[in-house]
């Protein structure tokens, strides 16, 4: 699928007019915007400026902070994930989650880790070939397949992080929300998430969260920047760093804020 | 161009050394053409020694603003306005510089002409000089300024240029057929006169790309565009 084409599909996550308070800090202000199919969104913009309160409200955790509190609405596939009588847990099932830090499960084996999702959702079959498939898709098989039943921490920070989306992957997600996922890797290991990033577009919508504009722009189809919790701007993600018609979106961009 | 400085200052240090840069080539270059033709209009041929050396110091210019451009993407990754910025410098530059060339070769040809008595004087071919230098210094003007309407100003002008050009080459004809001892020097004119006219067509591309480092639209060739059915893109 083309770039252009992948920009008509059809949206797969619509946020309409989305607020977010952590007790009376206002993190989020009407926020909309939309997703295609099969495309990866980049979000960008400073520290505290509601970009993870976003992606936390994509999967309903933002809710599990205390004083918490979110209205307006988010649709995947064209269903209200706040509506009544959407459990969170089906909702995390179909809209996956990584964070910046790997956090692998410390006491489980590699091949534990990597089907604990589905022990977890009761998920029955075959465990060994549904654990080969997430971490073929996670681009970690070869590295890890003479050793299934190694500790997780006896991998690398990179190699974790790609465990921690085999682990995303195996309950066949059709979202997959990325907090940083790269910010505490090096280059190379940085180079690996990205690759990954591009595969798993063809089968995913993606949105992923990252101080690193390099990144955003590597990556991602489309980027929205967001300040103070508002979306400033949201377009082409070569039009955002060639030519944004935001002033702020300007300044950040060519590093003229603060 | 834009009153806001970055966060990093040293980055703003290397982006104003770099436009300073381009407008001393520009400078330089505007003064090659200046002396160039001058070297023809008195019959100096001194005048036109000048420019050749004078093209040596361009030419080195054009060298360090490549070298500023190559070390700012590698080392700042630059975005947006500074993007266009320097995509822009890397383009203009050697626009300037070929004008610089252009200006030797009207050297070379004034100081070929001046080894022969003159011929007699050719009215538009001052007037086509004139416009060229304007459109050059308002082309430089555009680029500092960031003035996209007075880049606009430069394209629609090219006309003029053009027109004027057509009407000198049938002049030169006119006098190559009135006695053919003429044709060598109306030759060498008409050569003048072609590159003239080229140095109007690359302070054309120089308003182009301002007109692009501005506003961020690709205003060149919209009948290709066309052609291909696809808008510009920023």
């Amino acid at each position: 699928m083309n770039d252009v084409a992948r920009q008509r599909n059809s949206s797969k996550i619509v946020v309409r007019n989305l607020n977010a308070w952590f007790g009376k800090t206002h993190a989020l202000r009407g926020v909309s915007l939309e997703v295609p199919e099969n495309t990866v969104l980049a979000i960008i913009g400073p520290s505290g400026c509601g970009k993870s309160t976003f992606v936390r409200c994509i999967n309903r955790m933002h809710e599990l902070v205390p004083g918490a509190k979110q209205t307006g609405h988010v649709l995947v596939d064209g269903q209200d994930l706040h509506g009544r009588g959407v459990d969170p847990v089906d909702l995390r099932r179909r809209v996956g989650m990584v964070f910046q830090r790997a956090n692998p499960f410390p006491t489980m084996s590699i091949f534990d880790n990597a089907v604990a999702g589905l022990r977890l959702n009761g998920i029955g079959g075959n465990l060994a070939e549904l654990a080969e498939r997430s971490l073929r898709q996670a681009a970690l098989w070869d590295e890890v397949k003479d050793r299934l039943h190694h500790s997780a921490l006896s991998l690398s920070g990179g190699q974790q992080q790609r465990l921690c989306i085999a682990r995303a992957l195996a309950i066949g997600p059709e979202v997959l929300l990325m907090d940083e996922p790269a910010s505490a890797l090096d280059p190379i290991a940085t180079a690996k998430i990205e690759e990954l990033i591009r595969e798993l577009r063809e089968a995913l919508t993606i949105v992923i969260v990252t101080h690193n504009m390099q990144q955003a722009a590597r990556v991602s189809d489309a980027t929205a920047f967001f300040y103070m919790g508002e979306l400033v701007e949201h377009g082409a993600t070569e039009q955002i760093f060639t030519n944004p018609r935001e002033p702020r979106t300007e300044d950040y961009v060519t590093g003229k804020f603060g | 161009m834009a009153l806001k400085k970055h966060t990093d200052k040293s980055y703003d240090v290397e982006l104003d050394d770099l436009r300073s840069k381009l407008l001393t080539l520009g400078g330089k270059v505007e003064a090659e053409i200046a002396l160039s033709m001058r070297a023809l209009a008195e019959r100096d041929s001194k005048l036109a020694e000048q420019v050749l050396s004078a093209d040596q110091e361009v030419n080195l210019l054009e060298l360090e603003v490549d070298e500023g451009c190559r070390r700012l993407l590698a080392l700042r990754q630059p975005a947006a306005s500074d993007l266009r910025f320097i995509t822009t410098a890397l383009k203009i530059v050697v626009d300037l510089e070929r004008i610089g060339d252009l200006a030797v070769n009207i050297a070379e040809r004034a100081i070929d002409l001046n080894q022969s008595p003159a011929l007699r004087p050719v009215h538009d071919l001052t007037r086509l000089a004139q416009l060229c230098q304007a459109q050059l210094r308002k082309a430089l003007d555009a680029f500092v300024d960031g003035d996209p309407a007075k880049a606009e100003e430069v394209i629609k002008d090219d006309d003029l240029l053009d027109a004027l050009y057509h009407n000198l080459f049938s002049e030169l004809l006119a006098l190559m057929m009135e006695d053919p001892r003429n044709i060598r020097r109306a030759n060498s004119l008409l050569f003048v006169a072609k590159h003239l006219e080229r140095l109007g067509d690359h302070a054309t591309n120089v308003a182009e790309m301002v007109v692009y480092m501005v506003r961020g639209t690709d205003v060149r060739h919209p009948h290709s565009r066309e052609l291909r059915g696809r808008p510009s893109r920023g």
